[in-house]
């Protein structure tokens, strides 16, 4: 069993382990390459079905080109597709781009505030219908308990600490002091009402095992990935206004790979690229209190 | 392999060391391949050959013995600290002026990572030749034995520090102990400090005695001692001239020397069942028995029998998404089967092979527990306990020694405190299956929780006899012997519109039990549901005439509850649902029926103003009179 083996099989065991024992569960699905691996890993934990919603924080300011490829996945795929958003924000207008909001402040409106909401089932959750291809109001607002969501251990510090199943109070907050224990392969599959759990299938997984697995598998993968000849590319998915491309002529995965492995990237943090990480100290840590991701 | 090798790029800087690194690793796979420790999945492409091997190491000790000093030594003689962070701590150092210490390195790295924020346990990165090792740095003092656990059950091998001039100390003896019940079998004690008692061979001696004796009542063979000093660098990735004395290998070398966890395929097969998939979605009608196979191998064709429930049937498919089909699957595998015959088994069961080994199937079980809960661990309270997939109800019935870890002095006591550990009797609420410590460790593991939060954990020595014992090994023999046909449960379902369900009903003596059975009766009957109504009167005579005979029928409540079991197990097999009735039902009955028949298909409906008995119930009608009602009410609740 080589390393790919064992991080896949321990990622469906947890993905498993999640279905057995929530009845109101969904996984989110931000388009990028981490969550996508996540998809992949529930279509073979569950023999090519994924039963149960995928949760999309729409920001509307995501690369248009995401959203695409999000629905044409979910029909390909049959998935049961839900988004989120925080209309009001939007009506409003106070985001960054509008020069309304700072990052942060954009950040915790367009997502933190819209994922927790659209979680608790307190905003409406647009669920995709089918047959007529478009998405409706979704009638089940009852809050998600467990709530699969694709961190990985190395992205940074704060989530270098994470368990598997890491319990959320009522507010989404985590207390990183006092976390369950962990061991022999049990989970703490058991909450108080009120309170929810996070699912951490990722955690063991290190960037560069992602795309080796997306080769592996032949995961379908969103194109800004990827150098289209300008020598610039995306090495994290966000919204537009707030991502920045790195310099690099990686034009597919094999590339990637070899990039990542030679180095270049090696001492580089992959969040790098994302505005909203630098702009207070624990930027992250701030947001990931508030539930984002 | 070799592809690897000659087919990737090196960077142009690539220096000598580099080289030989390489092939040192590769002679290292080589190795490993030709005597046969390689398991068979081993595969030798590209990815592999260009990554080291992992492996996550865990080192503990007493407080101030120089856990941290080690691990800063670890990183800084290996080269694994990021460019520049030596001279940045000493510099800090120097202008506070603080003596330098290694330790201040892994602080510096630690707030690094946490941004200041908590206490867990933190991992480190370092490179050998041979490997990329992680280490988890597994707080120390005793209040953070959550989370020593934690980093520590993720760990194949483990580091135990000693301070040489303190000697062997509470937390010396308590975290040995911990390792050995956490099941971690490559343990290296450092005696650290030599330098403080002037690098003398008879105070490293005395020290390794004295903790050898420790570690054998325990049970654990210790790798290797090294004497070091972390401080001074001495034994950790040089050989120390300052203790010729010691001829064994510096700390580098022994943890490249540890051998990565194989994968326990040469075990009894063993598969707690996860999950039992039928998604019909696409027109997808495979019914897929999944689970992560914990030890042995199994291949299509092979008998399998499902423990507690005895059922016995082959592997016809192994399933799997996105890759070729398996002939044969083992350890480590998340997998998932289709039967050539169906069964009906659930979550929590453990599928083995007939020819190899039985796992235990009981309630009652002696074990060795630690508890983490804030709360002690009591008596006459309910708990819950999870091993493998299964989780079930659980009391401490007793407390037979509390040992102290530091010591191993047990003592007698009535309850567990936290961070104790215990030997006890514990009492579940419904037999599950599984392994004593000494025939196959990962399935004879389990954890309580108390509340929502895993508590304690905790491993089998011992199973004991539980109350209904002597009906289970029946059960199993008929589940085993039992003649399947063509047409499942699932098909009858199908067909009559419903599940098969047993309702009891229950009461005083002069409840109106019987009547209400038969009103249900016939109302379902006229609806066309296949239901069958049967008094305890109408077994008495028959299928109970050998006990009635010999006027043994009050004698032997047990065995009539047992019978009356047998009966309902073949009505609901036929698909049926059958009702029966019987006077004061007690939890005591209904423990042997649940033995016989699956806690989901049971319904226990008391009738009478005062439920009488201990049982118990699905639903209590207090005034069954109004009988359209009460048939009405049971419906309901039950959903047929
Ligand atoms: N003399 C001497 N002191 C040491 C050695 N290793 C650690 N220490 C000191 O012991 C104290 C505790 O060490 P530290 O690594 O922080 O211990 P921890 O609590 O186990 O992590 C520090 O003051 C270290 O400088 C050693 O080899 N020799």
């Amino acid at each position: 069993m080589n390393r790919l083996d064992k991080l896949e099989n321990k990622s469906v065991h947890i993905l498993r382990e999640t279905y057995a024992n929530f009845q109101n569960m969904c996984m989110l699905w931000s388009i990028g390459k981490d969550s996508t691996v996540l998809l992949w890993l529930a279509r073979k934990a569950f023999f090519g079905h994924v039963p149960f919603p995928l949760v999309h924080i729409d920001t509307h300011y995501k690369i248009p080109e995401m959203i695409e490829y999000r629905d044409r996945l979910a029909l390909e795929w049959n998935l049961d597709m839900v988004y989120g958003e925080n209309k009001d924000a939007l009506d409003k207008k106070i985001t960054f781009p509008d020069g309304n909001a700072t990052h942060i402040e954009c950040c915790r409106l367009l997502k933190t505030a819209a994922l927790r909401n659209t979680l608790n089932g307190e905003w409406p959750r647009y669920r995709m219908n089918h047959t007529k291809r478009v998405y409706e109001v979704d009638s089940n607002t009852e809050p998600y308990t467990g709530v699969i969501v694709g961190v990985r251990a190395d992205e940074e510090g704060s989530r270098s600490k994470e368990r598997y199943f890491s319990p959320r109070d009522r507010n989404n907050d985590w207390d990183v002091g006092d976390q369950p224990p962990e061991f022999w392969g049990q989970f703490k599959t058991d909450f108080a009402p009120g309170t929810h759990l996070r699912i951490h299938p990722l955690l063991d997984w290190t960037e560069l095992d992602v795309w080796e697995y997306i080769k592996r598998e032949n995961i379908p993968t969103v194109s800004l990935y990827y150098d289209q000849g300008q020598g610039k590319r995306y090495r994290s998915l966000g919204c537009y206004p707030c991502t920045f491309s790195v310099d690099s002529d990686a034009k597919n995965v094999d590339d990637i790979i070899r990039e990542l492995k030679t180095g270049k990237f090696a001492n580089i943090a992959e969040r790098s690229g994302r505005a909203q990480d630098k702009e207070d100290g624990g930027g992250l840590e701030e947001l990931r209190k508030g539930g984002y991701m | 392999m070799y592809d690897g090798f000659t087919k990737a790029k090196f960077p142009i800087s690539i220096t000598k060391d580099a080289i030989i690194n390489k092939l040192i690793t590769l002679i290292k796979i080589m190795k490993r391949k030709v005597f046969g420790m390689a398991n068979s999945e081993f595969s030798f492409n590209e990815q592999d050959s260009m990554r080291k091997q992992d492996m996550n190491i865990v080192i503990v000790g007493h407080v101030d013995h120089g856990k941290s000093t080690v691990i800063g030594r670890l990183l800084a003689d290996t080269h694994s600290l990021p460019e520049g962070k030596l001279e940045q701590v000493k510099e800090t150092c120097r202008r506070n002026s603080k003596p330098f210490e290694y330790a201040f390195l892994l602080d510096a790295l630690k707030d690094e990572q946490s941004q200041g924020i908590t206490i867990d346990t933190a991992r480190c990165f370092f490179k050998t030749e041979l490997r990329n090792y992680i280490i988890i740095d597994a707080p120390g003092h005793i209040e953070f034995l959550k989370n020593m656990i934690t980093g520590a059950s993720r760990a194949e091998a483990a580091l135990l520090v000693i301070d040489a001039n303190e000697g062997v100390q509470e937390n010396s003896r308590r975290h040995g102990y911990m390792l050995s019940m956490l099941g971690i079998k490559q343990v290296c004690v450092l005696v650290n400090k030599m330098d403080l008692t002037e690098y003398n061979e008879r105070s490293f001696r005395r020290i390794e005695r004295q903790y050898r004796r420790f570690l054998k009542r325990i049970d654990v063979e210790p790798t290797c001692f090294i004497p070091i000093s972390a401080m001074q660098g001495d034994n950790i990735a040089n050989h120390s001239k300052r203790m010729p004395w010691y001829e064994g290998m510096n700390v580098l070398k022994v943890l490249d020397t540890f051998e990565n966890e194989e994968l326990p395929e040469d075990k009894p097969f063993r598969m707690p069942v996860q999950d039992v998939y039928k998604f019909t979605k696409g027109g997808d009608n495979r019914r897929i028995i999944a689970g992560t196979i914990e030890t042995g191998r199994i291949s299509v064709g092979d008998e399998v029998v499902f423990y507690p429930s005895g059922k016995i049937t082959n592997i016809k498919s192994i399933e799997a998404f996105n890759s070729d089909a398996k002939e044969s699957i083992g350890a480590g595998w998340a997998c998932g089967f289709t039967m050539q015959k169906q069964i009906y088994v659930t979550r929590g069961e453990i599928m083995c092979l007939t020819k190899e080994l039985k796992p235990k199937t009981t309630g009652r079980m002696h074990v060795n527990l630690f508890w983490l809960g804030k709360n002690p661990l009591v008596k006459d309270k309910t708990y819950h306990l999870k091993l493998g997939t299964a989780k079930v109800g659980v009391q401490l019935e007793e407390v037979q020694s509390v040992m102290d870890a530091s010591n191993l002095v047990g003592k007698k006591r009535e309850q567990v405190e936290r961070n104790e550990v215990a030997e006890c009797i514990l009492s579940l609420d419904k037999h599950i299956a599984f392994d004593l410590m000494g025939d196959i460790a990962k399935t004879s593991r389990f954890v309580i929780v108390d509340d929502y939060e895993i508590s304690g954990g905790g491993i089998v020595i011992q199973d004991m006899q539980d109350e209904t014992s002597w009906v289970r090994d029946k059960v199993l023999m008929r589940n085993y012997k039992w003649i399947g046909s063509e047409i499942n449960a699932e098909m009858r379902a199908l067909k009559y519109n419903h599940k098969a369900k047993l309702i009891f009903i229950t009461g005083a003596k002069d409840s109106p039990r019987k009547v209400l059975g038969r009103a249900l009766e016939k109302e379902l009957f006229n609806e066309g549901k296949l239901v069958y109504y049967l008094g305890i009167g109408s077994v008495v005579y028959g299928v109970d005439a050998d006990l009635m005979e010999k006027k043994m029928l009050v004698h032997s409540r047990k065995e009539h509850i047992r019978r009356l079991t047998e009966v309902a197990h073949i009505m609901l097999d036929a698909g049926m649902l059958f009702i029966m009735s019987a006077r004061e039902l007690n939890a005591n009955d209904l423990d042997v029926i649940r033995t016989g028949i699956p806690d989901e298909k049971i319904f226990v409906i008391w009738i009478g103003e005062e439920k009488a008995t201990d049982i118990p119930v699905t639903m209590h009608i207090k005034d069954p009179l109004d009988m359209e009602e009460s048939v009405k009410l049971i419906r309901e609740q039950i959903g047929i």
